[in-house]
């Protein structure tokens, strides 16, 4: 009997150390190269795409198409750029504008997303409004500016409306697409490990369609972004100093080197944050195997 | 049609599963397809069924209609327990680490957060996977990924385990090693197995009883007893004994269909 149970053991610990071998000749992991060699490989494609963008604009400044207080070339704008930097309104500015930006993006994202949840899940409502969702995010959100002016004057409101218009449908869409793209086979080895309900939504469904979500929330922040812009331009809110009215003062007070300076700002502002959304949505794919583990 | 989910008293408690004159038709009238006709089928607590036949055999069918995923057209189904069911894919959850995929039925049971954790940890070292529970998935081999969905299914503290081809994807030496690691697992356990597949050599490697299909209707048409003891090679004359009658007979049911 004894020996019978030190055979069993025996055999189990060879069959342990069978698949402990097997294991590690499969599942090798990719090494990946340091940080530091990896934003560099990042990085200098884009320092060299801006340097040619400089050279560019310089070199037409150069040819004297436009006089130059109309196009002022990069060695003007710059120091005006240092100088907005250098100057308290200006970042009252951005603080009043970026405050607008998140807050009419929050609220587009909470819009967005019941919307999206509730097209996905009810059938009836897929059918009726399912393709004015995606029709929505077809309109130029410019166009909605008179209506908005009509129904809230040169208002906070009216900007508020207009974002909350650019962006919540590219959100709603991203939710749909996330959840009607989620694997059939997911569904039912959810279903099969107990998830119903509420329960498959949380644990199944939802993390399911982030990837596809993250697509949707990174071209609603484009659209509310765009929509900020057009909104600032055209609903000056007295007393509230935007980046927007800046920019149509910089006009009406022939001033084109803090007119570019601040369209650096505002190309800079909307490509940081597309960046961070870019970074969220490499990291989820990564770490869910969905791409090579040296991207 | 009755559908009992578990009626102890009706079954008695040596039967695990019952199958009584179950058949199941998709779709209706001239187009409908029957997948299933008059299956009579009977599998006692602890034992391991292996069901074969060629395609078409309703083999998948059989395993939903046990597992409740489906109801029959016609007949009978009776369960006694819970069931867990294993896929030719792991399908495993990408954006849950190892251990948190095999924590979450538990997680939805509504076991705690720490006594879940130590439940997972404990089937990862049943299923050899100890130490690996903070890997992701995608950064497990095949055969890995088959243990962890083991793991899950084991942590729903099921009675009966349905598996539809579970080796199917792997190859010929994981599939070796995955066979005595489901064995270990069943014997250590007195679970009750449902194993569906097309390679009768496995059936006869790890069955007690080889349940023989026919296809386009689905029935019964032969049933073998496995009684080589274990611990049983694939590669032994006995087993491959038994394959080969079993393919002849199974040959024999798939001829009907080109003639």
């Amino acid at each position: 009997m004894a020996t019978e149970v030190r055979a069993d053991e025996a055999k189990e610990q060879e069959l342990a150390a069978e698949i402990a071998g097997l294991d590690a000749l499969e599942a090798h992991l990719g090494t990946r190269p340091g940080r530091a060699r990896m934003l560099w490989s990042v990085a200098w494609p884009k320092l060299a795409a801006i340097v040619l963008a400089l050279g560019a604009w310089q070199a037409i400044v150069w040819t004297g198409w436009r006089e130059e207080y109309r196009l002022p070339g990069p060695d003007r704008v710059l120091p005006a750029l240092f100088d907005l930097l250098g100057e308290g309104t200006f970042w009252t500015a951005v603080s009043i504008t970026m405050r607008r930006a998140v807050t009419g993006y929050a609220l587009a994202l909470v819009i967005g997303s019941v919307i999206g949840l509730a097209v996905a899940r009810v059938r009836l409502l897929r059918s009726a409004v399912g393709s004015l969702v995606t029709g929505l995010q077809t309109m130029p959100s410019i166009a909605w500016f008179p209506l908005a002016i009509l129904l809230f004057g040169l208002t906070e409101q009216a900007i508020m409306f207009v974002v909350v218009l650019g962006a919540a449908p590219s959100i709603a869409n991203g939710l749909i697409a996330g959840v009607d793209h989620v694997p059939p086979l997911m569904l039912r080895a959810g279903q099969m490990i107990g998830a119903k309900g509420i329960g498959l939504y949380r644990h199944v469904i939802l993390p399911a369609a982030l990837p596809t979500f993250v697509g949707g929330l990174k071209q609603g922040w484009a659209f509310a972004w765009r929509s900020l812009m057009a909104g600032e331009l055209l609903v000056i809110v007295a007393s509230r100093p935007s980046i927007g009215d800046r920019l149509q003062f910089t006009r009406e007070s022939l001033n084109a080197d803090e007119m570019l300076a601040l369209m650096v700002v505002i190309l800079v502002i909307g490509i940081f944050v597309d960046t961070v959304f870019g970074r969220a949505d490499v990291t989820l794919r990564r770490r869910r195997g969905l791409i090579d583990a040296s991207t | 049609m009755t559908i009992t989910d578990t009626a102890p008293t009706a079954l008695g408690t040596a039967t695990a599963i019952s199958l009584r004159g179950v058949s199941k038709a998709f779709g209706h009238g001239g187009s409908a397809v029957v997948a299933l006709e008059g299956i009579n089928l009977k599998v006692s607590r602890g034992e391991f069924v292996c069901l074969v036949g060629a395609s078409g055999c309703g083999k998948s069918t059989s395993l939903n209609l046990i597992a409740g995923l489906d109801r029959p057209t016609i007949g009978e189904v009776t369960v006694n327990g819970r069931t867990a069911l294993m896929f030719q894919e792991a399908a495993l959850f990408p954006w849950l680490t190892v251990r948190d995929n095999v924590a979450l039925p538990l997680r939805l049971a509504g076991v705690g957060r720490a006594e879940r954790h130590r439940r997972a940890d404990d089937l990862l070292e049943k299923v050899h996977l100890g130490g690996q529970g903070g890997r992701r998935p995608h950064e497990l081999s095949g055969g890995m990924r088959q243990r962890v969905a083991l793991a899950r299914a084991l942590a729903q503290d099921a009675e009966i385990l349905l598996m539809d081809e579970p080796f199917g994807a792997l190859d010929a030496m994981t599939r070796d090693l995955l066979h005595d690691e489901l064995e270990q697992v069943w014997s250590s356990t007195g679970l009750t197995v449902v194993f569906v597949t097309h390679n009768v050599r496995e059936a006869a490697r790890l069955s007690d009883r080889i349940v023989l299909l026919t296809s386009l209707p689905g029935k019964v048409a032969d049933e073998f007893p496995v009684t080589i003891a274990r611990p049983r090679r694939i590669d032994s004359p006995e087993v491959m004994g038994l394959a080969a009658a079993v393919t002849d007979r199974l040959r024999a049911e798939v001829r009907r269909h080109g003639d």
